[in-house]
């Protein structure tokens, strides 16, 4: 009798233990549904999901930078090109200055070469989404960080990233017109 | 151990204390049962109070006679302490009582075990009813607990969860105690499956415990570390999800319903053949009904959640697995009510409340499968339909079962009969009382009064008004049954042995009032 009491008291600690292990295995198994069936992903970036890096091949992105004639700014890229992976993230910084004695609004406007490459620019972070506000001489670095989506045209092998920053006082930008009598 | 206690009875042992050390030091099952019924007893008054009080503030819209926070702090213990203080401790103090009787055993199997598994119980109650004089008061945020705010409050939420850790450790000491009985010291041809239904019902919920009050302990852990060690569980600032605590909660807390509800199947079970004067119709359904409903009872918990965002196929699955579970419930029913047809039916106070346990139950069973169905839910979830629902299992269910309980052993206990018409007043009070409480509260549901809320819109006024006018019979009658216990107790009619006439079962071989100690030699169960 004694004996058959401590057996069922010794497997009912060890299933009172297990169980309150059991309510912890939850956390990492919660999480493990979660993930494979793509439930309860809200607080993802959709983007995420789209970088399945194709390492089958490589395309080479080529770095412009120009500023529009009315801005007395100096634009340049760290670096004229890099070969990437599609999919891959990718980081890239851009120099620019203020060259002039007073402080200046001005707004990178970004295009592509050829056009179709830009619907694969995936930009997660960009200066260009901003205006910029340089003060007199104050020169910065402005990163762009974006991921060149997979789904991107086979026969394309090299693409082209260029901003232009443009001078956000219209005043100034009608000045510049006149003067070089584009308006007629 | 069992061995030292029957050397005691054998020759009345000279130095067994008496006084208050009687009762903290002692290994007795009937001592303890008794205990634990007490202090049920005293917990069913103060969160008994506490609805008092919720149901006065709701008599009228606006704001009346406390702060809301305080509002929330009563909703929350009310349904903190009744379940953990109140309907539990009433349920394993039946078991402490009966089982053993039941088996033929001399005792619990680990006595004790048994007096640690009770005298945990009081310090918890004193940490949970103390909290409401802590700086912030008592805890606020619901009874289920959840995050963010249960891990943003003050002092009392610690001491709650304490209370929480302490509560389950007693209940899985008593539950390791109770298989440990089942499984080992029946009387010798006592079989399984001729074991009483009551045995059986608590059999089972004793695994549900040791399964689930575990994992409850898990998370009110997790939640005690997020709030003091810098855990992240379920903290989303820190990565963590909240909704993650309410699949763990109610992994444990939907099993946790059945452990309120299966050992008032084993009640009513005892009570409807003897005052049907037949056996139990479909014994060996009901058994396995049991077993159906717990084992079922695991892979439901979600439909607590059907507004938290479920995929589809989650909701389509806890909605069916959840309608299964009418199933096995209506064996039960349509057993018990097959038991009755064609009995020589008399109506004591026990059958009283074991029939109003019957129909009421189902009552809240329906509603159950009403709110089962995900559509309809999105509508009703946190509305006064839930209220209703589980207040009509849970008062009409297992508090009346224990109602039930207590008339019909409590000649056994004191040896004395009670008062019979006393007992029928308080039946008639308490049935009309609490269907004048709770059914309003369904089209108050339905009409979309929100529940934990201290004031509502005009239009709820009325069913509000007839709510709180039940609440004040219910719970003023209550002091009758108190009565008739107390009268029972210092004395009456004498009981016979064999208490009511239809009376199956080793309990009632035994002399009334049943001895300090009984069954030292097995009796043989043919």
């Amino acid at each position: 009798m004694a004996d058959g009491k401590s057996t069922t008291l010794t497997k009912l600690i060890v299933v009172a233990i297990g169980m309150f292990g059991f309510g912890f295995a939850m956390v990492p198994f919660y999480y493990k549904i979660c993930a494979v069936t793509g439930i309860n992903s809200g607080d993802e970036q959709s983007l995420v999901k789209n970088t399945q890096v194709d390492k089958s091949r490589w395309v080479t992105i080529e770095f412009d930078a120009n500023t529009n004639e009315d801005l007395p700014w100096k634009f340049t890229p760290e670096q004229r090109s890099l070969k990437v992976h599609p999919g891959q993230l990718v980081q890239v910084e851009y120099d620019v200055a203020n060259t002039s004695k007073h402080a200046i609004v001005g707004q990178a406007i970004p295009s592509y070469g050829p056009a179709r490459a830009g619907a694969f620019f995936r930009k997660i972070e960009c200066f260009c989404f901003t205006p910029q506000k340089l003060a007199a001489g104050e020169r910065r670095r402005m990163p762009v960080l974006f991921v060149l989506d997979p789904a991107l045209d086979k026969d394309l092998h090299t693409v082209t990233l260029s901003y232009t920053f443009f001078n956000t006082d219209t005043k100034a930008q009608t000045a510049a017109l006149r003067k070089t009598g584009v308006h007629g | 151990m069992s061995d030292a206690a029957t050397d005691h009875a054998d020759h009345g042992h000279p130095v067994h204390p008496t006084g208050i050390m009687r009762w903290l030091t002692t290994t007795n099952h009937k001592d303890i049962g008794t205990m634990y019924l007490w202090f049920a007893l005293i917990m069913l008054f103060s969160a008994g109070t506490m609805a008092l009080l919720i149901r006065a503030e709701l008599f009228h819209p606006g704001l009346q006679l406390m702060r809301p926070d305080f509002f929330n702090q009563l909703t929350t213990m009310h349904g903190l302490i009744m379940i953990f203080g109140a309907i539990m401790p009433a349920f394993t103090g039946f078991a402490n009582w009966q089982i053993p009787l039941m088996l033929g055993a001399p005792d619990m199997a680990f006595p004790r075990m048994n007096n640690w598994s009770f005298w945990l119980l009081p310090v918890a109650g004193v940490m949970l009813l103390g909290s409401f004089w802590l700086p912030g008061g008592a805890v606020a945020g619901g009874w289920t607990m959840y995050p963010p705010l249960f891990i943003q409050g003050g002092v009392s939420y610690d001491l709650t969860i304490l209370a929480i850790h302490i509560m389950g450790l007693s209940s899985i000491m008593g539950s390791i105690n109770i298989i440990t009985t089942i499984l080992n010291m029946r009387a010798p041809g006592l079989t399984l499956m001729k074991m009483p239904l009551f045995c059986w019902t608590w059999l089972i919920t004793a695994y549900l415990l040791i399964a689930t009050m575990p994992v409850l302990a898990g998370a009110v852990t997790m939640l005690l570390t997020d709030r003091n060690f810098g855990t992240h569980f379920f903290n989303a600032a820190g990565g963590g999800d909240p909704v993650m605590f309410q699949h763990i909660f109610w992994f444990f807390g939907h099993p946790e319903v059945y452990i309120l509800i299966l050992p008032a199947f084993g009640i009513v079970s005892q009570i409807i053949p003897t005052f049907a004067r037949k056996p139990l119709f479909g014994y060996a359904s009901m058994v396995y009904a049991t077993a159906s409903i717990a084992i079922l009872s695991f892979i439901v918990w979600a439909h607590h959640m059907f507004a938290v965002g479920l995929p589809v196929a989650a909701q389509l699955f806890f909605m069916f697995s959840t309608m299964l579970i009418a199933v096995p419930t209506g064996v039960k029913v349509f057993n018990w009510v097959a038991t009755m047809w064609k009995g020589s039916l008399t109506f004591e106070t026990p059958m009283l409340f074991a029939i109003a346990f019957v129909c009421l139950f189902t009552i809240g069973g329906f509603s159950g499968l009403v709110l089962a169905m995900a559509p309809v839910d999105i509508q009703l979830q946190d509305t006064y339909y839930v209220v209703a629902h589980f207040h009509y299992v849970l008062v009409s269910g297992a508090l009346f079962a224990i109602f039930a309980g207590i008339y019909f052993w409590l000649p056994k206990w004191t040896g004395h009969m009670y008062n019979e018409t006393l007992g029928k007043i308080h039946f008639w009070f308490s049935v009309v009382g609490m269907n004048i409480v709770f059914f309003p509260m369904h089209f108050l549901g339905l009409a979309g009064m929100p529940r934990r809320i201290p004031d509502y819109a005009l239009q709820f006024t009325q069913f509000n008004q007839i709510a709180s006018v039940g609440a004040y019979i219910f719970g003023f009658s209550q002091l009758i049954f108190v009565a008739v216990v107390l009268k029972a107790i210092r004395g009456g009619a004498k009981a016979p042995d064999r208490v009511w006439e239809g009376a199956e079962g080793l309990e009632w071989t035994v002399p009334s009032p049943a001895p300090y100690h009984t069954f030292e030699t097995a009796p043989v169960v043919k």
